[in-house]
């Protein structure tokens, strides 16, 4: 079980949690088919540290950004997400 | 190689079973094979054998980075079954589901394959449409299914709450009873044993690291054993899909998650066929040692740990011991995980890939050891020929970016959501 650093709660375990996305498949809603096609569908998967969103899904809500060994799930970072909000805050779903 | 017979039992049993010799070699790897397999599961073992049985292909290896069978075909729950929704996937399990029933005999080699029933449970009324629906469907396709209703389920299997106010009330069920389990470890050694006497080398201890190129066309394969060449080369690693692909520069629609399995102490007989269900997510079988084996829903988020979370375990143990009561009473002796390759519309990549000579056998996500006999067959007519068999040929990789998925739980691209 990890324990996820959320930048608003402090540290959680992982099941108040939901792994949402890679950061590299956040889908901008004016991508060329091509574009569209290679977020949606190609992935690095790596072995290693990987940026990610999750959801602080039954904590305070929030979307945050970590980046996470996917071996031995090392958390290095956690942030907010978006960055700075735009607009009011939601996530683009 | 030493043929198994009853005869050959009995006459080793005079000497105290000493004299059995090595079931298959351990080759040094050569310089160079026509046809390299990448992974030692059942699929790739499987692949080889019939690249040499069934269309000759004599210099053929298959590179395994640990000892084979130590990946998912070493920790899957043993489910075969082929009562699928789609049709490209009801056309791919049922070719496989044929071969099982009649490999044993062709490999000499028990794989204690066991049709004893798979039974999907109903529990609404909204539940057993759906069975009758996929019931219907497989039998247009030429599958087994079979209606069954809460009495008929009560009676094959009496060891399930089926009392109005249980937790998961039953109300019937859909049953394949040509579905069942087999031994997964046999199915490794079955297909390493019986390649290896057709002139395969099986190569274990032997980590892919890199791939040779030459103007753009896999030429061999870097490994931790030095360099092998070869006309072409097939990956069929599983749970490693990304990271081996990822060698030649190729990103696919695939993440790595993982997914857990635990068993208890052995039991008497008390469950003989599988349980499934339609809406819940613990599944439970008996092995023939006695123990039960329980599985239940992936982890949910990328991973190559093979390290499950307990929260899971608490899940799944949940929701099967209110279908089996009697489950509650029982020590669990064992938990593990496997590293499964979730491509993005449930389904396997069974194909040629962008790079010259390199192909792609992945993405079965948890469901791939039923299909490990057909899924060798397919792959080593893709990798003989150069040109996918009418089968395979839907479980293309550029199907995801020209809209022809082939999703049985519709959850598009997003493996935890399945
Ligand atoms: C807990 C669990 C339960 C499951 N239950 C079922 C079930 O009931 N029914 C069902 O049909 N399916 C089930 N599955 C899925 C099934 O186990 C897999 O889909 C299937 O075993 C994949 O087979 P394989 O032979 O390709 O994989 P594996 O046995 O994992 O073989 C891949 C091999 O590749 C090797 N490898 C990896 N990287 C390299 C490298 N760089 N160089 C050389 N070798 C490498 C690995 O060491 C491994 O031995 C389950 C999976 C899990 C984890
Ligand atoms: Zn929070």
């Amino acid at each position: 079980m990890m324990l996820i650093p959320c930048p608003h709660c402090g540290p959680r375990a992982h099941v108040e949690f939901t792994y949402a996305r890679t950061l590299d498949a956040v889908l901008p809603l004016d991508a060329t088919p091509d574009e569209a096609a290679r977020i949606l569908f190609e992935r690095e998967n790596p072995r290693g540290p990987s940026k990610e969103l999750w959801r602080h899904t039954h904590g305070c809500g929030s979307w945050l950004r970590l980046t996470r060994h996917t071996a031995t799930h090392e958390i290095s970072e956690t942030v907010p997400w978006p960055p700075s909000p735009p607009g009011h805050g939601a996530w683009p779903s | 190689m030493k043929r198994f017979s009853a005869l050959a039992l009995l006459r080793a049993g005079l000497d105290g079973q000493t004299r059995w010799p090595r079931h298959w070699r351990d080759p040094e790897p050569a310089r160079r094979y026509d046809i390299v397999v990448i992974g030692g599961g059942g699929h790739g073992l499987a692949t080889a054998y019939y690249l040499a049985r069934v269309h000759g292909v004599k210099s053929v290896a298959v590179l395994e980075k640990a000892w084979i069978g130590g990946g998912n075909t070493g920790r899957n729950t043993t489910i075969v079954r082929s009562n699928y929704r789609q049709p490209q996937l009801q056309r791919l399990l049922e070719f496989s589901l044929k071969t099982w029933e009649t490999l044993g005999d062709e490999l000499n080699f028990n794989l204690m394959f066991s049709q004893r029933g798979v039974l999907f449970l109903g529990h609404s009324d909204a539940d057993m449409v759906s069975l009758a629906e996929r019931g219907d469907s497989l039998r247009c396709a030429g599958i087994d299914a079979e209606l069954m209703s809460r009495d008929e389920v009560a009676r094959l299997a009496p060891c399930l709450e089926v009392s109005r106010d249980a937790r998961h009330p039953i109300v019937g069920g859909l049953i394949q009873k040509r579905g069942g389990t087999a031994r997964h470890d046999a199915v490794a050694w079955g297909f390493a044993r019986a390649a290896d006497a057709l002139g395969v080398d099986v190569i274990q201890n032997c980590e892919v690291t890199g791939f040779a190129m030459t103007g753009g066309r896999v030429t061999g394969v870097k490994t931790s054993r030095g360099e092998i060449g070869a006309d072409r080369v097939g990956i069929c690693v599983a749970g490693a899909s990304g990271v081996v692909a990822g060698l030649a520069g190729l990103k696919l629609p695939i993440e790595s998650h993982l997914l857990q399995a635990f068993v208890s102490e052995p039991v008497k007989p008390m469950l003989d066929t599988v349980i499934l269900s339609q809406s819940i997510h613990a599944y439970v079988s008996q092995s023939d040692k006695g123990e039960m084996v329980v599985g239940g829903d992936p982890d949910h988020y990328p991973t190559y740990s093979q390290r499950g979370s307990p929260h899971r375990i608490e899940e799944v143990a949940a929701q099967a011991i209110a279908l089996i009561p009697a489950l509650s009473r029982l020590r669990m002796l064992r938990c593990w995980a496997g590293t499964t390759d979730m491509s993005f519309d449930g389904s396997p990549i069974i194909a040629p890939t962008p790079v010259d000579g390199l192909y792609l056998n992945g993405g079965w996500c948890y469901g791939g050891f039923k299909a490990t006999p057909g899924s060798g067959r397919l792959y080593a007519h893709l990798l003989a020929t150069g040109a996918s068999h009418e089968i395979a040929a839907p479980f293309s990789l550029d199907r995801f970016a020209r809209g022809a998925t082939i999703d049985e739980a519709g959850a598009g691209p997003a493996p935890q959501a399945r």
